[in-house]
């Protein structure tokens, strides 16, 4: 009997399927998505939302600052 | 097309997204506010071009990401302090052990090459098809979906598997493992 050195002792290696592998990819993408989340749910800051109630003038002018003043 | 109120309504619900976009592709929350406003400048004033019934989501990543990508040119990551910095922008502050792995998981990603990372989020994250990414990033989307792969083994080797001598030093990683001073 040869003598087994190598024993898989690592954890599954990258790229190689098998269950440890899905589920590190599982947690992975969990991860992913919690912390793209956590910005999705802060919502729209004030100053975009009011950049873009600012630039309602229509026409690509190219001068967006340029209004009536109206409110 | 012209911009109405219901487009301007959808560009603003895109806010959001484009926000955690920008965050994850610069790990910097400052900047990233900056690059969502540049883009909506943008957006705006090349709304014409904009083909009503497209991807408006799409539309507007596509133009992030080039800004990104311009920018980064100029100026390749300056943020060394970016450590940290993403876990400012957020409102809820995880609980200790959470926000730990949090910050090695941003510390992860942020090793990735830019192409990876920012496919991965598309895809991954901003729940686009293989095709929008690609459309996004101008690229096949075959090749999209093997930076996505790439970007999970490399991920998963720098966080899950001890050693992983082949992806160079992880000094970091270690270093917010070992530096939570408990």
């Amino acid at each position: 009997m040869k003598d087994v050195k190598s024993q898989a002792s690592k954890v599954a290696a990258p790229g190689k399927p098998g269950r440890l592998n899905t589920e590190i990819q599982s947690r992975i993408g969990h991860q992913l998505r919690a912390m793209y989340d956590d910005v999705v749910r802060q919502g729209v800051p004030d100053r975009f939302a009011e950049l873009i109630k600012k630039l309602d003038a229509p026409g690509p002018t190219g001068d967006p600052a340029k209004s009536d003043g109206r409110d | 097309m012209p911009l109405t109120d219901s487009l301007r309504d959808d560009i603003l619900a895109s806010v959001p997204s484009l926000r955690a976009f920008a965050i994850s592709l610069s790990g910097n929350g400052d900047r990233a506010d900056d690059l969502v406003q540049e883009t909506l400048l943008r957006a705006l004033a090349n709304i014409d071009s904009f083909q009503p019934g497209s991807n408006l989501p799409a539309w507007l990543f596509t133009i992030l990401r080039n800004l990104f990508r311009s920018d980064y040119r100029k100026r390749r990551r300056e943020v060394e302090d970016a450590d940290g910095n993403y876990a400012k922008t957020l409102k809820t502050q995880p609980a200790q052990s959470a926000h730990l792995e949090f910050e090695e998981f941003r510390v992860a990603l942020d090793k990735l090459p830019q192409d990876q990372r920012e496919a991965l989020i598309l895809v991954g994250a901003s729940g686009f098809s293989y095709e929008d990414a690609a459309a996004i990033c101008g690229c096949a989307v075959g090749t999209i979906k093997s930076r996505v792969n790439r970007a999970r083994s490399k991920l998963s080797a720098l966080l899950y598997v001890d050693g992983a001598d082949d992806f160079g030093p992880d000094d970091t990683v270690r270093a917010v493992i070992g530096g939570s001073g408990g």
